[in-house]
This record gives structure tokens, sequence and C-alpha cells, in this order.
């Protein structure tokens, strides 16, 4: 293992550890408004100091670093899997496919994905829970993100489609659902690592996104795209520099899963 | 001798010491105007060049809220408020050159009369019990009767830009001090001194002391800002907290704080009788003691120096206190008490069940309040509200929302709970906020467009509205008016919860400039104000 890999492995776990056990080491709710602490500088009993609500800045940190770093690969997850079924479908199910797989993928990346997810997020009921809407936003990047990653897989099918061994397997009588589960989709693995690795970044960065506009992850619980809003006010970093924490937090992740990445992408 | 002497001293003072004459005033426009016939405009940015080019008869001026005579010198309300006469300012030109006369008062009343004209000036001079009449009766005097008492009627002439009947440039020929010279839409406007403009500096000299105004169209308030801090413009209409108390460390001579505004901030319940909401929550929405006991556990005092800074005042009801004479002063703010809110809902079968407020019906107590996302004071107010009420166990979730499905909610489908949102007051007279507080309103918030008042409350506030917009006794308005701020009070149809405060900003360089809580609330005197001696102005 490299050194770059080892330091970005340790990077994933520094960063993914302390948020996974924020419920037991944050120093105080990450909702609880400590009023007569309003953006407070660090203390001992706020290591990071207090927002502008007088919230804890370091339990809000390690709370949204859980809330970010495990829905961005859950939706990572989702888009990738509608990518290989869509994908493998266009390139191995006949014209038809292919023609309706080039449509809807054209046309989904032609829309302005921000807009189309502000829209849906503004339909959704009103009084889901934080929690519900957190997912819902994740599934919502999910279900939307497959069409370029799709197009990756649509043409690396095709590739395959006419290799000795899937020839070999078909001459074998292989056929349907066992062909494309035993033979394509082994041989597919690697490209579809590739896009789940990069659709994370991408993710956490859209998630950011809506939450700068405000929509997204609801108040009061936190989320990295939460915490970024602070930063609109550059007044409030040169009082504070710990306002700049989710923001190296999130560069450290992309540039961790990046290094990851650079391997699988060799592999693939 | 005496009196020769106190006169030269007067006339001495009102000299702006160290006025310069001349240079181009820059500042930005929030939008492109919809309009710039003066007539038309309805949003700020056609209002911001109406009131830079045009005059009216009767002028309020900003700082002290009284009306002052400007195209008029005198008028005289008669008939119960149903006629007044004007005596015109002599000699007094168009940008063009053309007289100005009582046939081009009578001319814009014809204009305002059209059907087919619709703009908020035009709907305050209109009646369902039929059409004014002008009456010209020489170049210089005029009478206009109206069909029924027109309460405050020599305010509403503030708004009124009086056109050229005679000139060939009709609406582009101008009173104002200013008169469009250049303008590339959706970039700038150039406005120059109109050299016929009637007012004069005490020396005699035409008014305005400004060369030109230049008015760059800018939609970033963050941009905006940075421009004021590098000389850019010279003056802001219109600042946030956050941005006032930045402007303040950097440049503390260039913001200002006008105090409480007209505009306040507020929540309301949904109390639409058809609303797609659960039977044992609209129970809730229209019960007088929840509504009064949400307002009493919400810390007004929090919402101002945490979302605001300080820079707000708590509110006690639908005036602000800077309408000195139209506010109730026996109100005051409804006073944090958590427990009193407690005592109140458990009178009408509330109960604690733990941490949780629970209903008569057995239902843990929680809604959603609604509020127009980006807006970052008003999503901390939100979040403020959000812990108060926990502390008495109603759990509200929050939905930012963009600003078309918030109206769409609020206005079409009622689907929603409570919504936290401003309002915008442009004018001190209580008949502008009219279509907020008649049942019968689209605007009527809770519960618009009611065939008949829904409850006995809202009968006589309808009542009481109705009677003082049909009264010319400013003592028997003001009655009527604090009664109804007093029934507002008591039932909480909207629970206010605080006055932004007018907060403006303007470079060292200009001089002369007097921020006010009214629109435009930092150039209202704009034929007066000047750069200092020595400032740069080009």
């Amino acid at each position: 293992m490299s050194r770059a890999r080892m330091a970005a492995w340790i990077v994933l776990a520094l960063i993914l550890g302390p948020a996974l056990a924020a419920g037991w080491i944050a120093p105080a709710p990450y909702h609880r408004q400590f009023r007569e602490a309003i953006a407070a500088p660090p203390s001992a009993d706020h290591p990071l100091g207090t927002d502008e609500l007088g919230r804890d800045r370091l339990s809000r940190l390690l709370h949204a670093t859980r809330v970010s770093l495990l829905l961005a690969p859950a939706a990572a997850l989702l888009s990738t899997l509608l990518a290989a079924f869509a994908g493998a479908s266009a390139a191995w199910l006949g014209r038809f496919p292919a023609g309706a797989h080039q449509v809807s993928s054209d046309l989904l990346l032609c829309l302005p994905w921000m807009f189309l997810l502000l829209t849906v997020r503004a339909a959704l009921p009103l009084d889901v829970e934080p929690l519900a809407s957190l997912v819902i936003t994740f599934l919502l990047l999910g279900a939307l993100g497959w069409a370029g990653p799709s197009r990756v897989v649509r043409a690396a099918a095709a590739s395959l489609r006419n290799s000795d061994f899937l020839l070999l397997a078909r001459a074998q009588g292989v056929a349907g659902w066992r062909l494309l589960s035993r033979h394509l989709m082994p041989a597919l693995r690697p490209v579809l690592a590739a896009q789940f690795w990069t659709s994370i970044p991408l993710f956490i960065l859209a998630e950011a996104n809506l939450g700068i506009l405000g929509l997204g992850v609801v108040e009061p619980l936190p989320s990295w795209g939460g915490l970024l809003k602070e930063l609109e006010n550059y007044s409030a970093i040169a009082e504070n520099p710990f306002v700049l924490a989710p923001a190296a937090l999130l560069l450290a992740c992309v540039w961790a899963m990046h290094v990851l990445l650079a391997r699988k992408e060799r592999a693939a | 001798m005496r009196r020769l002497l106190v006169a030269a001293i007067a006339v001495w003072l009102s000299v702006p010491l160290g006025a310069q004459w001349g240079g181009t005033l820059r500042l930005c426009l929030r939008s492109e105007p919809k309009t710039l016939h003066p007539l038309e405009a309805a949003e700020e940015s056609s209002e911001t060049i109406r009131f830079l080019t045009s005059a009216a008869l009767i002028r309020l001026n900003r700082a002290s809220q009284q009306p002052e005579p400007d195209l008029a010198v005198s008028w005289k309300i008669t008939d119960a408020g149903r006629r007044i006469r004007f005596q015109l300012r002599e000699g007094v030109r168009f940008s063009d050159g053309t007289p100005f006369t009582a046939e081009d008062v009578a001319y814009t009343f014809d204009l305002l009369s059209a059907a087919s004209l619709r703009s908020p000036v035009a709907d305050s001079f209109r009646s369902p019990l039929g059409v004014l009449k002008t009456t010209v009766h020489s170049a210089l005097a005029i009478t206009i009767d109206f069909p029924a008492p027109v309460a405050g009627l020599d305010r509403r002439f503030d708004g009124l830009s009086i056109l050229s009947r005679r000139s060939p440039l009709k609406e582009k020929a101008v009173l104002g001090p200013f008169l469009i010279a250049q303008h590339q839409p959706g970039v700038y406007f150039h406005l120059d001194r109109n050299p016929h403009y009637w007012k004069t500096a005490p020396a005699g000299r035409r008014l305005p002391y400004l060369d030109a105004v230049r008015l760059e169209i800018q939609t970033n308030r963050d941009t905006e800002l940075l421009r004021l801090r590098r000389g850019e413009i010279h003056l802001i209409n219109k600042i946030e907290p956050e941005h006032f108390l930045r402007l303040k460390g950097d440049m503390p001579k260039a913001p200002y704080n006008a105090g409480p505004s007209l505009e306040p901030e507020m929540l309301w319940f949904n109390m639409v009788p058809t609303a797609p909401l659960p039977a044992h929550k609209k129970a809730w929405f229209t019960s007088r003691p929840f509504r009064n006991a949400v307002s009493g556990a919400i810390r007004r005092d929090d919402l101002v120096r945490i979302a605001f800074q300080l820079l707000a005042t708590p509110a006690a009801g639908p005036v602000s206190p800077a309408n000195r004479f139209w506010f109730n002063k026996d109100l005051s703010p409804r006073r944090h008490d958590p427990a009193g809110s407690l005592r109140l809902l458990a009178k009408v079968g509330f109960r604690k069940q733990g941490p949780r407020l629970v209903s008569p019906s057995g239902q843990p107590v929680e809604f959603t309040l609604i509020t127009n996302s980006g807006n970052k004071t008003r999503a901390r107010m939100a979040a403020l509200i959000q812990q108060d009420l926990a502390e008495i166990g109603i759990r509200v979730h929050l939905a930012p929302l963009d600003f078309p499905s918030l109206i769409e909610r609020i206005t079409r489908t009622f689907d929603y709970d409570a919504c936290l949102l401003g309002q915008t007051n442009l004018d001190l007279d209580p008949n502008s906020q009219m279509n907020v507080w008649l049942s019968s309103s689209p605007n009527h918030q809770w519960n618009p467009s009611q065939p008949a008042p829904a409850t006995a409350w809202e009968a006589e506030i309808d009542r009481l509205m109705r009677a003082q917009a049909a009264s010319a006794d400013p003592a028997e308005r003001k009655r009527h008016v604090d009664r109804v701020q007093k029934i507002v009070f008591d039932e909480e149809p909207f629970v206010y919860l605080l006055y932004k405060n007018s907060l403006a900003a303007s470079s060292g360089a200009l001089a002369g400039v007097q921020p006010a809580v009214m629109f435009p609330q930092v150039f209202w005197n704009i034929d007066r104000i000047h750069f200092a001696k020595g400032a740069a102005g080009n």
C-alpha cells in the first residue's frame, strides 16, 4: 500500500471514527442553544466555539460528519446500481432500450438538476422529520445522479458484448439473467466501483449546495452543507477560524476519496 | 432690526455649511424597473425612478411625518373629506420648459381614472361609490371632489406624480429634481439635473445640488456593500443587520440606524376552514388561548438580540412605534411567560405528558412552521422559536421553502400549519393596511377572502376599519385604529414578533443625508443632498 493511500485511509478513519461516536463524545446536544454564549470563541466548554445561535460547533460538526459521510455513500450506491441497470440494459437489450436510454439520459443531463431538486424537495410534505428529510434528499440525489455513470457503464458493457469470454459463455448455452449476473457484471465491477467512488464527493458537494440554498437537511439537524452556510459571513471567519472546520473536513474527505479512487480507476 | 437679525441668522443656519454644488451621486437599484410611467409604478425600482424624477402636489416630510406643500402652496379639505381645493405654485415649469398649470393636475386625474390603469396610486384614488371630479378654477386653482369621504386625503397625494397635458414629451416631461438622460436596460440609469426644477437654495440658486444621479442595477446585496466600501457607490437605501454591523466595524460613519422601521416580522396560524389540515389542528389554530400561549412562550428579546443583533424592536401589534401618530401607546410587547402559557393551555384542556404537550383530544402538539428559504435572519428566528416552544412541550418542524412555493401555499392551496414572514408597509396611514384587515380581502392572510366575517372580532375589525376610512376626523380615526390594535393584540391572528430597524448606509463623501423609516429612506430629500466640501463626486 502506497504512503498516499495509507494516509488517505487514516484521514478517513480519523474523520469517520469520531463521527460515528458523536452520540457519546459530543460535548452537548447538537440542537441545544446556549443563548448566553452566542458566536463564542473556543473555550473549555465549547472547544470549537459556538455558532450564531449559541450551539456547540464541535457537537454539530461531529453529527454533521456522520450524516454527510453515511448518506453520501448510500446515495452513490443507489445511483451506481441504477446506472448499472440502465447502462447494461441499453447495451444488451437491442435498439429500443438503447434509444430510450439515450433520450432519457440526454434529458436528465440537460435538465438544470439543482432546480429539479429544489422543485422536488419543495413538493415533499412539510412535516417530515429532519432525519427523513435528510434521507429523502440523498435518495433524490442518488435517483437523479445515474445518467452520467450509466453512459460509462453502457460503453463498457457494449465493448464487452462481443468479447471472447461472453461468446464462449453463450456458446455453452448461458443466457439471460445468468449471463448478466455471472459473466457481465463481474467484468463491469471495476467500472462500477470507479463510478461509486467518484459519486460520493459529488453528492457531498450537492448536499452542501442544497444546504447553502436553505434546502436539503432541515434545522436543527446539522450537515456539512448547513455548516458551510456560515462561510457566507467572512467576518465570522476572522473572529473564529474554526468556522472553516467543515470546509477543511470536506476537502480532506474529497482528497482521501480521490487518492483511493486513483487505484480503482487504474484497475478499471 | 431684531427681526431682521433673527431672519438673517435663520437663513445662515439653513445654508448647509460646506455644501458643494455638482457631482454624480451613485447608488444601486435592486432590479430593472418594471415601468417608467410614474402612474404605473408599483415596485421599489419603479418607485425609486418615480421619486427621483417626479413632483407631487403635497409631499410627506419623512423626518416629521407631516404633509408639506410641494407643487401646491396650500390646500383645504372640506365637505367632511369629500373635497380638496389646491392653490398651485406659480412659475413652475416641466423639464422641457412647458409651464405647469391646474390643467396638468386635471389631466393627471383623467389618466388616473382610466379603467385600464392598475397601480397602487390609481387604486388609492378609486372608490366603488363613483368617480372623482376635477374643477379647474384658474391656471393655479383646482378642486377635486370625491364620491365619498376620504380619510387622510392630503397624505394620499404624496405618491401622485403630476404629468403634463401639453408637453410633446408626455410623461417624460417631469417636475422632479432629475430627469432620465440615459438608460441601458439591465445595466444603469443616468439621471441629469432638471434645469427647471422649482426649488432653490437659500442663495437663490436652483436645486438640486447634484449634477446627476447614476443608478446601477445590482441584484446582489453583498456586491452592493462591497461597492460602497470601495467608494464606487455612495448610498444604500436598506441594509441587513449583519451588513450593518460589518460596515460599522470598517467604516464607522457609514451606517445609519433610523430606529424601528414600519416592517414587522410575524407568524400566523392557518385558520382557513377549507384548509387540508386535520380537524384537531384547525381546533388549535382557531383557539385564542392557543395562539396567546404560543405568543407568550416566545422570547422576543432573544429574537432581537440573537437574530437581529439588537437592531430590531420587540413588537406589540400591527402599527410600528415608528409610526408616531397611529401607534397605540397603551400596548407593549407580550412578556415571555412560559408558565403563564402553560396555565392558559391547561384551562382549555391541553396538558403536559412528560416533555410533550398533549391536546384535549390526546394528540401531541406539533406543527410545521414555513418560511422563505435564503433569509438568514428569518431562519435564525425560526430556530429560536423552535427551541422556545419546545420549552412548553410544543414540537415545531421547520420548513424553509422557495418563495413561489411558499406563496402558492399561503394564497392558493392553504396547505400549511403556520408561517413566519415579514410585512412591507410603505405608508404611515392605516388605510394602506385595509387589504390586510378586511375579512373579505385576499390578503387577510390567516383566513383570506371570507364571504362573511368568520368570528365576531373579525367583524368588529371590519367595522372599525371601514369607520376610520370613512371619517375625516383624525381623533375619531385614531380611536378606531387604537381599538383595532387592541383587538389584534388580544386575539393574535398575527403573532407580532418584532420590528426590524430601518438601516441604511452612506459613504462619508455625502452631506445632508437624513435617513427616515419611510421609503425612500435615505434619499427622500435628494434635492438637498450634496457632496461635502472637498469630496470627489465623479
